[in-house]
């Protein structure tokens, strides 16, 4: 053993030895690489630091385009022309800008103090911007007196341009420069102050897809800072295009129809979830966003009371009124409080506790039934089955509806909405529920909340018989490399398809959230009931009816202030009530009744009644929809 | 109990060469991190300095106890450490994209750095046991992988690239120094010369590759590390033969040099000093590891050979990839120079390496 050691260390000596050359050479190559740098090479790299002569350049991708489901246009990148000025090329610098202040008309003085800004008595090498985006007649007018103009420089930037202003602005949303809060979230690696990014709605939601990633030049500059050489360019890669689920005819007709009105339409296609149509009123056209607003725009736009910066269909919150009946209707079924025979009368109010719950139609409805009491909306048949099921109960099958909870869109913050229960008011209000409170809550009203998609969603559900599908915006999403993604994509090893395919199934997937929780004979009564609401003798909006096309609807009225005194039926004689303490409309609808394609849910704010103002748009939007088939039909329909 | 010729043997010349390289790394971090910068980051400077002060009680720590006690230890240091990579996976601090710190109150470590130590223990010991003229065969590499393996991937996890490649060099360069049989050695070539291509060309995504490009050359992504090669190397060659002398590099203070006080200080100090500090520098670092070296050739004890070439070879790796990548000829991996860049663990473990060498050095005799 000791033997060994001894051998062993004379052995290590050996191979130490080895070690020890390839430590020299190691560092024979370092000293060496360090010579080139720096005695070798060294006056040329004191050269290019004396100017930090490398920069890098950015080479700004272009966003991507979106179409509506038929492929027409709606938001694209237009060229715009930026005016600048190079101070030290551009003698004589005064008249130069006296000229260009007429062709831009643009006052001189406030041209001659954005050149003058950099606190630097030495005129700058660097193009000062002067007035982005400028008229086509005043690019014409520079370009036609070029040699008079010395020093002054053009350049196009691609600005996004929306189609559709108005039309479809909280859908889309817009730009604006990236403010510190985003920056330092993290949520855009690649972005630096000065960088437009998505502000809302889609743009906003889509970001990572339709940006693309910026590219760049590694440049070699001369002490003017002037390009010497290119030395290395990486291209800038060009946002995704993206197909929505939106009918752009349909869309239009809805702004139109809400012309005038603060409110919201959502339209679904009732077999897959896709989102026909998403408008909020009033609106603004985006497009100003993007060349920036004037600071008189922003604050109209800002105080306007019915707030146009609110994208309505997805975050307004209201009480649904009666079209909750449909759930009430749903529970009472299921839990057996009342079956298709339970009739209730209805004498025009209820008695519960020492307080009188008035119907809406204050001589009754007489004997009615479930189908009847939701075709001519009975106030006073969903008290009692409100009172025999209780708050929680109705809580439960509103939840399993999909109220109280987000549809799932991905946009604007959605908000949940609320369905109370005798817990939630303990501990949000610290008193305990009161009986006589589950009467409001049967008929919609009291503490609930729901936003115009959830009531999109919960009747485009019934007409289906029974399945909730979350709304879904984005039919597909073409690729840089015109693959088309939209959910059917096995293959998924390439890198930038995966991220695409991700992001598809934030916005395109079809998914199903939930099942209605009735019974299919459940679910029939419930749409006879909404099928005679149009179509019925006595239903609640029989304006409705379209030639050629049946309709299930159900109308609300949502109070917006509390009215002990003045029914509906008591106003109508009196003088109406100033604006803001009129009723909100609703209309929920799905057509065709027996095979229904699209549903619509519509609100119209201080609209007063569902039957009245939020039908008629309801109607009209079907109409545009399915209106084809109504001309088909009526040549050979009866 | 005391031996007097523990003083009488105790290595001058090292610690004379640490408090060179300590005194030049204070002074270079200083410039890189005050120079012409509008809010000087001076507080790291100060908090560098308490590292090197603590750093000196762990030092002294690792030369007083007998290193035959690392061998008794070994396997405890090493399954210590990797716990501590396994903590770190679920409750490391983020920083800059990956998890590598443990954080205790004001003080954050990298355990990543003291598990290339634990490693070098744990082969020592290893090797140590098992070591013939013939060389290593197949089975007895087994085991060293293993331990290899273990924290490479947890380091890959964080994921930092750097660590994980010196651990693995450091492991490399002491299993050849203790020889491979030349049987597997041709085995071991040739079965990762058929399977890189394989590898290449039938296992790896597009992109996967990509990255390995780009890595192996940093002139493919001109916008991020081939930019920061080359304003590494402006700086460098800028500095000329003289320098431009001490805090007034121009590419330092004007912030053209990514990770300057970190992974780049090497391009601060040769802006300022030129090739004559420069090459001196480069001079004092490789002193320092023939130094280590000659401390193995003296040894008697074959478990101090081997752990005194594991710890030069850590030196020795992190010189050599620090500079060669802040030159240009390396691929970019985030790997810090020894005494001279800012960073705790970094120190910390450097002088513990220093501890452990002079200790080795100064019980050559107690074989006799």
């Amino acid at each position: 053993m000791e033997l060994l050691k001894v051998i062993d260390r004379e052995w290590f000596k050996q191979r130490l030895t080895g070690v020890v050359l390839c430590v020299m050479i190691a560092f024979a190559v370092l000293s060496a690489r360090l010579f080139y740098l720096q005695v070798v090479e060294g006056s040329h790299f004191r050269r290019l630091s004396q100017y930090n002569s490398i920069r890098i350049h950015d080479i700004a991708p272009l966003r991507g385009l979106i179409y509506d489901r038929n492929g027409s246009l709606m938001a694209e990148n237009r060229p715009s022309f930026n005016l600048s000025i190079i101070p030290r090329d551009a003698a004589p610098l005064e008249k130069t800008i006296e000229k260009l202040s007429v062709y831009i008309d643009v006052p001189k003085e406030d041209l001659m103090a954005l050149v003058y800004k950099k606190k630097s008595k030495r005129l700058s090498f660097r193009p000062v911007l002067l007035k982005p985006d400028i008229s086509r007649n005043a690019l014409a007018a520079i370009e036609a007196h070029r040699f008079e103009l010395p020093g002054v420089v053009v350049a196009i930037k691609p600005i996004r341009h929306y189609l559709q202003h108005e039309y479809a602005a909280h859908l889309l949303g817009y730009l604006g420069e990236i403010n510190l809060k985003e920056l330092k979230s993290g949520r855009y690696p690649e972005c630096k102050s000065g960088d437009l990014v998505g502000k809302f709605g889609l743009e906003k939601a889509c970001e990572p897809l339709l940006r693309g990633k910026m590219g760049g030049k590694q440049v070699e500059v001369n002490a003017r800072g002037q390009v010497v050489r290119v030395l290395n360019t990486v291209d800038s890669i060009t946002g995704v295009n993206i197909n929505l689920t939106i009918d752009n005819k349909l869309q239009k007709k809805a702004v139109e129809l809400l012309k005038g009105f603060a409110g919201a339409v959502a339209v679904l296609d009732t077999s897959n979830g896709g989102i026909l149509a998403l408008v909020s009123s009033p609106s603004f056209d985006p497009n100003s966003f993007v060349s920036g607003l004037t600071h008189a725009q922003w604050r109209e736009l800002d105080s306007n009371p019915q707030m146009p910066m609110q994208n309505k269909s997805v975050q307004g919150l209201y009480p649904p009124a009666s079209t909750y009946k449909i759930v009430t209707a749903i529970a009472g079924l299921e839990k057996g409080a009342i079956d298709e025979h339970t009739v209730f009368h209805c004498s025009g109010s209820h008695k519960f506790g020492n307080r009188v719950y008035r119907c809406w139609k204050r001589t009754g409805h007489g004997k009615v039934n479930v189908v009847a009491a939701l075709a001519q909306s009975c106030d006073v048949f969903f008290y009692q089955v409100g009172q025999k099921l209780g708050v929680d109960i109705l809580a439960e099958y509103a939840r399993a509806c999909g109220l109280g909870s987000a549809t799932g869109i991905n946009l604007d913050n959605e908000p949940q909405g609320l369905i109370p229960t005798a817990l939630w008011k303990k501990r949000r209000v610290g008193i305990p529920w009161q009986r006589g409170e589950t009467l409001s809550v049967a008929i919609g009203q009291g503490y609930n909340l729901v936003t115009p998609l959830q009531m999109a969603v919960l009747v485009s559900a019934v007409g289906n018989r029974g399945t909730l599908y979350r709304p879904r915006i984005i039919k597909n999403i073409i690729s840089a490399d015109g693959t088309v993604i939209d959910g059917n994509n096995n293959s998924v090893d390439n890198i930038t398809h995966k991220a695409i395919i991700e992001e598809f199934a934030k916005f395109g997937q079809i998914e199903i959230i939930g099942k209605l929780p009735g019974s299919s004979r459940t679910l029939e009564l419930v749409r006879k009931g909404l099928w005679e609401v149009v179509n019925g003798r006595r239903g609640t909006a029989r304006t409705v009816k379209i030639k050629g096309i049946e309709v299930s609807g159900k109308t609300g009225t949502a109070q917006v202030f509390s009215r002990k005194k003045n029914t509906p039926s008591d106003r109508r004689d009196k003088k109406r009530q100033p604006m803001h303490l009129r009723d909100h409309a609703w209309f929920v609808a799905y057509a065709p009744s027996d095979a229904p394609r699209i549903a619509v849910s519509v609100i119209v704010e201080h609209g007063e009644h569902g039957s009245s103002t939020a039908a008629p748009i309801a109607r009209e939007m079907i109409k545009c929809y399915l209106g084809e088939e109504i001309a088909a039909s009526a040549v050979n329909g009866p | 109990m005391f031996d007097r010729r523990l003083v009488q043997y105790f290595n001058w010349g090292l610690l004379g060469l640490f408090c060179l390289l300590a005194v030049t790394g204070s002074l270079t971090l200083y410039s890189a991190l005050t120079a012409g910068s509008a809010n000087p980051q001076i507080a790291l400077f100060y908090k560098q300095m308490i590292w090197y002060t603590a750093g000196l009680f762990i030092m002294a720590l690792a030369f007083v106890l007998d290193y035959k006690f690392l061998e008794r230890w070994a396997y405890a240091c090493y399954f210590f450490c990797v716990s501590l990579l396994v903590f770190v996976m679920f409750f490391g601090r983020v920083g800059g994209g990956s998890k590598r710190w443990l954080v205790f109150g004001p003080v954050s470590i990298q355990p990543s750095e003291f598990m290339k130590i634990a490693v070098i223990i744990v082969l020592a010991k290893y090797f140590a046991k098992v070591v013939t003229m013939e060389g290593m065969s197949f089975k007895e590499l087994f085991l060293p992988m293993i331990l290899v393996m273990i924290p490479c991937v947890l380091v890959l996890k964080q994921p930092d690239l750097g660590t994980a490649i010196m651990i693995f060099l450091i492991a490399a360069s002491m299993t050849l120094f203790i020889k491979i049989e030349k049987r597997t050695l041709a085995c071991l070539v040739a079965a990762s010369g058929v399977s890189l291509p394989l590898l290449w060309f039938f296992v790896l995504k597009q992109y996967q590759k990509q990255r390995i490009l780009t890595f192996l050359d940093p002139d493919r992504d001109p916008l991020n590390t081939g930019y920061h090669i080359i304003q590494s190397k402006i700086a460098i060659g800028s500095g000329m033969i003289f320098g431009k002398g001490v805090f007034k590099g121009t590419q330092n203070a004007l912030s053209f040099l990514p990770e300057q006080h970190t992974d780049f200080i090497f391009s601060v100090f040769a802006e300022e000093w030129g090739f004559i500090g420069s090459a001196l520098l480069v001079t004092v670092f490789a002193m320092l590891i023939l130094w280590g070296l000659n401390i193995a050739y003296e040894c008697r004890d074959t478990f101090g050979i081997i752990l005194a070439v594991g710890v030069t070879g850590m030196i020795f790796w992190q010189v050599i990839i620090n500079m060669g990548m802040v030159m240009g000829l390396m691929p970019v991996v985030g790997v810090p120079l020894p005494f001279i860049s800012y960073g705790g663990s970094s120190v910390i473990s450097m002088m513990v390496c220093m501890g452990i060498l002079m200790n080795i050095s100064m019980r050559r005799f107690m074989l006799d």
